[in-house]
């Protein structure tokens, strides 16, 4: 067994957080808009993109990254070794954490809370990232009542052992959905747990008005000192977009959860007072068309081809105003395999035609885009519809609700072409892997399953699978080599015409500040909450 | 009289269970799972299966069926799927916003439409009166979604008097309601004014005024009163009208109530919260029609009495 | 010819009776009216930050925010307003027709279930069956016209239940019963011509309905699918610029006005012209 440092090492991380904030400043409140109700804050159960960094406020995992990066770091874990084989993670536990009830956290915590996400009965809809823990099938399926790999040693010490090496398991560790939650607490509200949430976190509930507000405040026995910086958080919901903007202009409010609506955007960016507030990232977010390789013609590679040479996706990005950059290949320019130099398969209408006349169809063909029917989604089809139409393919639009959508990518014969925006493929975790198993890999090729061009190539599954066993962190560099080629590999095939990569765009408040990064947080959307503070002076 | 309202109230009950029935089969035909919008994209087939199970989404429709009636005689809506609150505390956190918006509705219906109605009956075929009766035939040919974004340009865009959408006090509430009652409006205006039109001509005014009572005091006293019984009897079937409104313009003005939480909950199959609105709303239709019923029948005598 | 001449004398009804004339002239001439084909995206239909173009210049309405021109989309939009305001009507009013009068000629129980039925219809949120009716076919000008005939119809059938009832019971039936007429002659030779008013009050009067509500569905984005143009979806699509692009919303917006506005005029006339006790019903 090899003790790995990188536990210690990241912990000196946190704590020379305080340190190097002592001097900013501590105290007041910040106010978030939202146009939605917040939906569930039970950590097993949130899965948008609006409860997903609330929650992280509320609650603590083992496992976190560093704020503003996407570097791991241990968390309610004082440090971690991991066994040669990579089977085995051992994580010691922070002692003196306490829940918002007042009783400390241990390690009968940590099992109760895998042990609970995976329970069929909890119903979550992040069970499945839990695959790789020994006993996954049985507890996932009901047949065992918990997961069988996950051992409390002593109070503060949590074994964990996979069936197969995982080289994301720390990423999962880092996930909501592995939060840690009080037993006692989740008995006594039971199904409306996720309306009076108890975890470790920074902040504690201290209000929830539906349809109205839902109010934050310090958690005064926090683990790390110095954080969070502000004493109240209010998410005030039902605000349209436009509404939370001028009001935001006015200093009535600190941050638009919404971002800027699309209709004021260049405005905003306009008027250099505003744009002074907007802070701009990438997301690990592609925006795609999914060919479904099991449908005529799209079985045949040279069609795929000819349809993503003939999508002009400059005009696209200009269509939305810039707020995207085109993209050439599955993965994000920020997530770790990208690859910089892939040309892909670029604009060119002529080589498209080309391409349908060799596979004989020089007369085109007629088919169907399948789009999510709110805006922007089915103006953005008609763009690709118009270029389609170009080289000669007749595309008819459907535009429905996403989730007939995603029902018809589910079925092998039903949609031909699936516009994804709106539903697009927003990364759970930092690492190419999350791109591949359910949207490109044979596992979600099924009835049912995410995977709506039904690409299933073995031998890169294969390939898949290996790169995921390399846990070995000495191996990362190679690992990340591996997916590369994979995604070079996969887009060569054209199972998808990756379109975008949607930018982020924060809008905040002048008095608002915080860490380098915060704003643009791969994880926290839209803010770090935890880290974000209030100038002095105002 | 007791026993009208008796055989009155067993009707709202068979038709509110009709409307559970054909509403549970149509969402039930819905071509979209919404299992698979509970367990997520990483879940495994047997996750599904299982979450399917446990909903009793597995069973054939009817059983399915009894299973929510049984649930709702026990007053129990169920629980959304997505956001798993129950659909009773989620209809009631939205419901406070919906009755606000709708009752402003009403109020601005029939502020603008009586006094347009009365004014152009007092001054019959003037210009004014021509003028009205055209802008009332406007009122009720404009849908809604477009006089919501015009009143939100001109009133809160342009002139800034509003705030572009959004909830709160007093002044939120104006627009979204005068777009909810302009085209009830437009329909009371022309009932108003042809009902006034009759009461004008009969008898018992004729009489008023030649007893030397002022023509205020007779428009005022006798006829205005007296015009309007018809037209509030129509108020009840108002609900039905608004009920269908508000999903359009709490979504023009971002107005946080039951139609937005239902645009929502179909977008995402969330078919408890679908079936527990529609509910609600049928509720409020039917005894809308049946306190329009009721209003009539106590105006029986005067109907006859024409 | 009398009805004409007689609906001509209004002169808001000639107006509501010129525009239906223009709006049919535009829908059927489309192709050769419009200035520009209302699918082609000009790449200089929107400007380097991907903004729609303001009325004027080269486009006479501007454009829209794929960069197409609005006038054409507005003039072809005109044919979507127009087959499923007169095919949806013409359903819903056959619909409800057939029921209403079904169930007041042959009373008893089919016609007191065939009520109930329309009764539990008229429970419906009329707008959020609409939605539900849609998401469960797969949209297109026809389903979303047989959507909108399935949720009318329940009106038509409740006002013709009425007249039927009060028709059969009038005592010139009872002489043509007392004669020993047939029940069949007496439905289409005595009652069926005494509904016809009604019927055409309706077929004019519910298209102004129709179109309200093929707009409305289409501004949710479940109406009829894109490119085809709609009012009601070029106000969908572009409604989120209204405040920076207004006549984006403007003018379909007031194309829906205009002809909603020129049915219900002339369906108005037609009421007061053919049926004077049906006065103030409405």
């Amino acid at each position: 067994m090899r003790k790995l440092l990188l536990g210690s090492i990241a912990a000196l991380g946190i704590l020379a957080g305080p340190m190097m904030t002592t001097a900013a400043p501590m105290g007041g409140e910040m106010i978030v808009t939202y146009k939605d109700d917040v939906s569930t804050l039970d950590p097993a159960i949130g899965y948008d993109w609006q409860n997903w960094s609330m929650i992280k406020s509320l609650f603590d995992g083992l496992m976190d990254y560093k704020p503003g990066t996407t570097e791991l770091v241990p968390d309610l874990a004082e440090s971690f070794e991991i066994s040669d084989d990579g089977l085995v993670y051992t994580f010691r536990l922070r002692k003196g954490v306490k829940f918002h009830n007042g009783r400390e956290m241990t390690a009968d915590d940590v099992k109760y809370s895998l042990d609970r996400v995976v329970n069929p009965r909890t119903k979550s809809p992040g069970a499945g990232f839990f695959w790789s823990i020994e006993g996954y099938d049985e507890a996932s399926t009901g047949k065992a009542d918990g997961l069988a790999g996950v051992k409390v040693l002593d109070p503060f010490t949590v074994q964990i052992t996979l069936s197969n090496p995982d080289a994301t398991f720390l990423h999962v560790m880092a996930l909501n959905f592995a939060h840690v939650v009080p037993r006692e607490e989740v008995e006594k509200w039971g199904a409306d747990f996720g309306t009076h949430p108890v975890g470790t976190g920074a902040f504690r509930m201290a209000e929830w008005t539906r349809g109205q507000r839902v109010v934050f405040e310090r958690n005064p026995d926090y683990y790390q000192e110095g954080i969070p910086r502000l004493d109240r958080i209010v998410f005030e919901v039902g605000q349209e977009p436009i509404v939370a903007l001028l009001r935001l202009e006015r200093g009535e409010i600190d941050i638009a959860g919404d971002g800027i609506p699309p209709a004021k955007f260049l405005e905003v960016m306009a008027n250099p007072d505003l744009k002074k507030q907007v802070v701009e990232g990438d997301q690990l977010h592609t925006g795609y068309v999914a060919l479904n390789v099991r449908m005529k013609p799209f079985d045949d590679r040279r069609v795929r081809k000819a349809v993503a040479m003939a999508i002009n996706k400059d005009r696209i990005v200009r269509i939305i105003n810039g707020r995207a950059s085109p993209a050439n290949q599955p993965l994000p320019p920020l997530m770790p395999g990208y690859d910089p130099d892939y040309q892909g398969q670029p604009y060119d209408p002529d080589a498209a035609r080309a391409l349908l006349v060799e596979a004989g169809l020089a007369d085109g063909f007629e088919t169907q885009l399948y789009t999510a029917n709110t805006d922007p989604q089915p103006r953005i089809a008609q763009a690709i519809q118009q270029d389609l139409a170009n080289v000669g393919i007749k595309a008819e639009i459907i535009s429905l609700a996403q989730s007939n959508v995603i029902a018809a990518g589910g079925e092998e014969d039903q949609a031909p072409m699936i516009w994804s925006g709106g539903m697009a493929w927003i990364a759970d975790f930092p690492d190419p892997s999350n791109f591949y198993g359910p949207i490109l890999g044979c596992a979600g090729a099924v009835p049912g399953g995410w995977n709506w061009s039904w690409y299933c190539n073995e031998e890169l599954d294969r390939r898949a699978q290996a790169a995921d066993a390399m846990a070995d962190p000495a191996q990362a560099g190679a690992r990340i080599d591996e997916w590369r080629s994979i995604f070079t590999a996969i887009q060569d095939d054209v199972p998808w015409v990756p379109i975008f990569n949607e930018k982020r765009f924060t809008i905040r408040s002048g008095r608002l500040d915080g860490p380098e990064g915060i704003f643009v947080d791969p994880v926290h959307i839209p803010v770090h909450y935890d880290q974000v503070y209030i100038k002095e002076g105002r | 009289m007791a026993a009208y309202l008796l055989r009155r109230l067993l009707e709202v009950v068979l038709i509110l269970f009709g409307v559970s029935v054909i509403t549970y089969l149509l969402l039930y035909l819905l071509p979209a799972d919404p299992v698979r919008q509970i367990a997520g994209r990483s879940a495994s087939q047997e996750t599904v299966e299982s979450i399917r199970r446990q909903l009793g989404l597995d069973l054939p429709v009817y059983q399915q069926y009894w299973r929510y009636l049984t649930g709702l005689l026990h007053g129990d809506l169920g629980r959304s799927y997505i956001q798993r609150s129950e659909v009773s505390a989620l209809i009631a956190g939205r419901l406070p916003a919906s009755l606000q918006l709708m009752v402003a509705g009403i109020l601005a219906e029939l502020v603008l439409g009586l006094s347009m109605g009365i004014y152009s009956a007092l001054h019959r075929n003037s210009s004014t009166d021509n003028a009205l009766m055209v802008i009332a035939f406007i009122a009720v040919s404009a849908p809604q979604f477009v006089v919501g974004i015009l009143l939100l340009y001109v009133f809160a865009v342009k002139l800034g008097w509003f705030p572009i959408g959004g909830y709160g006090d007093l002044r939120h509430v104006i627009l979204p309601a005068l777009t909810l009652g302009i085209m009830g409006a437009g329909w009371y205006s022309r009932m108003m004014r042809s009902s006034m039109l009759n009461v004008l001509e009969q008898d018992f005014i004729r009489t008023a005024r030649a007893k030397g009572l002022s023509r205020f005091r007779v428009i005022a006293r006798h006829a205005v009163p007296n015009a309007l019984l018809p037209v509030i009897a129509m108020i009840g079937f108002d609900i039905g009208i608004f009920m269908s409104g508000i999903v359009v313009v709490e979504s023009v003005f971002g107005w946080p109530g039951i139609g937005q939480l239902t645009w929502q909950a179909i977008q995402r199959v969330d078919i408890p919260i679908i079936m527990g609105v529609t509910l609600i709303a049928a509720f409020f239709i039917v005894m809308g029609n049946l306190l329009a019923d009721i209003v009539a029948l106590f105006m029986d005598p005067r109907i006859k009495l024409k | 010819m009398t009805i004409l001449r007689a609906v001509l004398r209004r002169k808001l009804a000639l107006f509501g009776l010129v525009v239906i004339v223009l709006a049919v002239l535009a829908a059927l001439l489309a192709p050769w009216i419009a200035p520009a084909d209302p699918y082609r995206q000009f790449f200089d239909g929107l400007t380097l930050q991907g903004a729609p173009l303001p009325p004027g210049g080269d486009f006479i309405l501007g454009t829209d925010l794929l960069g197409r021109d609005l006038l054409s989309r507005l003039i072809h939009g005109a044919r979507t307003s127009l087959v499923i305001g007169v095919a949806a009507n013409g359903i819903a009013v056959m619909i409800g027709s057939l029921i209403g009068i079904t169930a007041g000629f042959f009373r008893g129980l089919p016609g007191a279930l065939l009520m109930r039925f329309t009764d539990l219809m008229m429970a419906f949120p009329a707008l959020l069956l609409a939605i539900v009716l849609a998401a469960i076919f797969k949209p297109s000008l026809w389903i979303v016209a047989m959507v909108i005939a399935l949720v009318n119809w329940v009106q038509v059938a409740r006002i013709m239940y009425t007249e039927t009832v009060s028709l059969a019971e009038r005592d010139f039936i009872a002489a043509g019963v007392s004669l020993g007429a047939s029940r069949a002659r007496l439905l289409f030779r005595h009652i069926a011509p005494h509904l016809l008013p009604s019927v055409i009050v309706f077929g004019t009067l519910g298209i102004s309905t129709t179109v309200l509500l093929e707009a409305t569905l289409s501004y949710l984005g479940i109406g009829v699918q894109p490119p085809t143009p709609s009012w009601g979806n070029i106000i969908f699509e572009n409604q989120t610029y209204f405040a920076s692009a207004p006549w984006l919303v403007f003018f379909p917006g007031l194309a829906i006005i205009i002809l909603a506005l020129a049915f219900n005029l002339v369906g108005d006339a037609l009421r007061e012209i053919l049926d004077p006790t049906m006065k103030g019903k409405f």
